[in-house]
């Protein structure tokens, strides 16, 4: 079982940020959730019954790649290493945490679960982990995330879950996390809020970095088996946070690990088109908790941008900003452009397919290759594989065969 | 203003005190205003009638770009004042002119990044320097004020505190004692907008709220039409009408607006 080397305090705050700002009819409910995780966190049986199920259903633990021909093709003389969510069932790291939270909503006897979703990762991972434990499933994504997504939304169906398009607001993640909130607020006797990252009102921060971080547990005997010492570095991406924590959390107390989070530059951080909140964000209270969001000066959300959809989102883990004001994390930034150049890279030199999330923590290894020391061991977290992305990665790339061939399938779908 | 005396003065008193007249009412009625939607014209106009109406007390709410204890139509409502341009400045302006032109008392709701934004002492400032008698801020428990408590009384502010039904006994007390002006009872599980029952159960949490509080009690969230009011006469002080009402502004305009709000206002009696 893991011992988490940070924790938030009795009100749920790591640092100044976190908290629960919750309308008082989910008081209780909230009470519940937190009294039935920490019984779970305290109790061993818990932690092996989920790694049993990580084992059986989602091919944990992992494994930590080698990619030597990526990081001789940057010219470095250094080795590089990544740790495979890509592999894990629904391949992302997202299953970690729904299968966790599944297994806690059985110990709590609800039937039904509910969850936001962005780019349809954490979706068809809790519809598939509703499929799987007999529960009732509502996802809600924003309109212009179904758009993005719809091979996600189609499997989400399938797999038995109602999926509502949520036209709201920027109609994003955010707006998807509104209206989960709503129904919860209603729904709270016979349904559990699987909420997709280390976001939102405690214990959610705490809770899913809890189950995430299994892959910085995993990752840290692996490297010491490989290598008989810790990684140099650690990259991440950082949407809201979740697969940054799961495997920097781990690494907290060895301080020679630097530990990099990457979030998306989109157009660049100039441009005013991206999510980088360490970089345009200020501090502020939105959707349960406070940490640092893409505000204007009147504290009104403000529209993001990213080529991944995972990574679209106005907050931060208030874990991740606790760290970012500590400094034990540095956080840096990739653009749209670099991040499918380095997927294309990695693409090529490994056989390896990134999720464009993941995608921006390559880049910015590529990005920063003349300030890695020689000898250096990186550790990138691939948090996702790039399959769902295919229309995006394919548009961007502007393959014209691919566009030929959806033409043509729609054609035939009219016939 | 003493918001308690004043809204205690409006009612009838109950069984057994002695020398106020009869005009006085069984229940009064709260009204809401989501500020720039559809327009600060139409606002004004709102206003006007409840003015007119008399309506015993009125929240203007300040648009958030995350309403998320709202309900569809507030929601649309507070994503259309923001893309109207409203900002602190046209809140403010438009609560100033009517408290300065109405008798009855506003407070303001909205959500907390607007006042975590402004800093606790400027809010306060705000609120008081341009009339208003207390705020709402319904995603702000207890625990997180700090020294919101502490402000909002040097300001003679009452900080409104939220009941709602899933809350514990001890939760409850807990809150009433830290209530000021009068509580608001959420009436039922969910968002705003969508219709209450007004049963038992409603009736049963009112009392309890009541067995903890000695302030009035207001009863909000769905409650649309005369006959709710009625109903309510002699379990809660105040009646809160809302989403109802913009309801009818959207479907019937400004003259089916007064009519619905005449009907509730007539209601009181
Ligand atoms: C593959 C992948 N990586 C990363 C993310 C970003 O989320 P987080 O920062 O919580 O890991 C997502 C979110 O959907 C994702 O699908």
């Amino acid at each position: 079982m893991p011992t988490q080397p940070i924790t938030p305090d009795s009100s749920g705050y790591y640092g100044d940020y976190g908290g629960m700002f919750i309308p008082e009819i989910l008081r209780t409910t909230f009470d519940e959730l937190i009294a039935a995780f920490y019984k779970a966190k305290a109790d061993p049986e818990f932690w092996q019954s989920y790694v049993e199920v990580m084992q059986n259903y989602s091919c944990r633990p992992t494994p930590v790649t080698p990619l030597e021909n990526f990081a001789k093709s940057l010219g470095g003389k250094f080795q590089i290493f990544c740790k495979r969510e890509d592999l894990n069932h629904t391949g992302a790291h997202k299953a970690n945490n729904v299968m966790g939270q599944g297994l806690l909503v059985q110990r709590m006897g609800k039937q039904r679960v509910i969850a936001e979703t962005g780019a349809g990762q954490h979706g068809v991972a809790t519809a598939t982990m509703a499929a799987k434990m007999g529960l009732e499933c509502t996802i809600y994504m924003g309109s212009v995330d179904v758009e993005r997504q719809r091979p996600n939304v189609f499997w989400m169906e399938q797999l038995g879950a109602t999926v509502i398009s949520v036209t709201e607001g920027t109609a994003t993640l955010k707006d998807a996390i509104n209206a989960a909130m709503r129904d919860w607020a209603e729904s709270m006797e016979t349904t559990h809020y699987v909420l997709g990252t280390t976001c939102g009102p405690h214990p959610f921060p705490e809770m899913v970095a809890w189950f995430q971080s299994i892959i910085g547990q995993e990752s840290r005997e692996q490297m010491l088996k490989i290598n008989g010492k810790l990684p140099d570095r650690i990259y991440a991406c950082v949407g809201g946070g979740s697969n940054a924590s799961g495997i920097f959390l781990p690494f907290l107390d060895d301080n020679t690990v630097e530990l990099v989070g990457v979030e998306a530059g989109g157009h660049g951080l100039e441009s005013g088109e991206h999510a980088a909140r360490f970089y345009g964000g200020t501090v502020g209270v939105a959707q349960g908790y406070k940490t640092y969001f893409f505000q204007d000066d009147e504290g009104q959300m403000m529209h993001t941008h990213s080529i991944a959809a995972g990574l679209d989102y106005i907050g931060v883990s208030p874990i991740l900003s606790h760290l970012h004001d500590q400094k034990r994390i540095r956080f840096t930034a990739a653009t749209d452009a670099a991040v499918i150049s380095a997927t294309k890279l990695l693409i090529r030199t490994e056989g390896i397919i990134p999720a464009l999330e993941s995608g921006h923590a390559f880049a910015a290894v590529v990005e920063e290759v003349p300030q890695i020391p020689d000898g250096t061991q990186v550790l990138i977290n691939l948090s996702g594989r790039g399959d769902k992305d295919i229309f995006n990665i394919a548009e961007a790339i502007g393959d014209e065969k691919w566009q030929e061939f959806l033409k043509a399938k729609v054609m035939n779908q009219r016939n | 203003m003493n918001l308690t005396k004043y809204l205690k003065n409006r009612l009838e008193p109950s069984q057994g005190a002695t020398g106020l007249k009869s005009t006085k009412r069984k229940i009064l009625l709260m009204t809401h205003v989501v500020v720039g939607y559809p327009s600060l014209e139409a606002n004004w106009k709102m206003l006007e009638a409840m003015g007119e109406s008399d309506v015993d007390l009125v929240e203007l709410q300040m648009p958030f770009s995350e309403p998320s204890a709202d309900g569809p139509l507030f929601v649309k409502a507070n994503q259309e004042a923001l893309r109207n341009g409203i900002r602190w400045k046209d809140y403010f302006d438009l609560m100033q002119r009517a408290s300065g032109k109405f008798d009855f008392p506003v407070l303001m709701m909205g959500y907390f990044n607007t006042a975590f934004a402004m800093g606790f002492e400027n809010y306060c400032a705000n609120i008081r320097k341009n009339g208003g008698e207390g705020f709402i801020i319904p995603d702000l428990p207890l625990e997180e004020y700090g020294d919101l408590f502490e402000l909002s009384r040097k300001q003679e502010l009452d900080p409104i505190m939220l009941c709602t039904p899933t809350n514990t006994d001890e939760r409850l007390q807990k809150i009433c004692a830290q209530g000021s002006g009068f509580i608001y009872c959420v009436a039922r599980k969910g968002v705003t907008g969508k219709n209450t029952d007004l049963d038992q159960s409603a009736n049963n949490f009112l009392q309890k709220c009541r067995g903890y509080t000695d302030l009035p009690l207001a009863l909000g969230f769905g409650l649309s039409e005369p006959q709710d009011l009625r109903k309510l006469q002699g379990k809660s002080e105040i009646a809160i009408v809302g989403s109802a009402l913009l309801k009818t502004w959207e479907a019937e305009g400004e003259t089916g607006y007064r009519k619905h709000l005449m009907s509730l206002a007539a209601a009181r009696e």
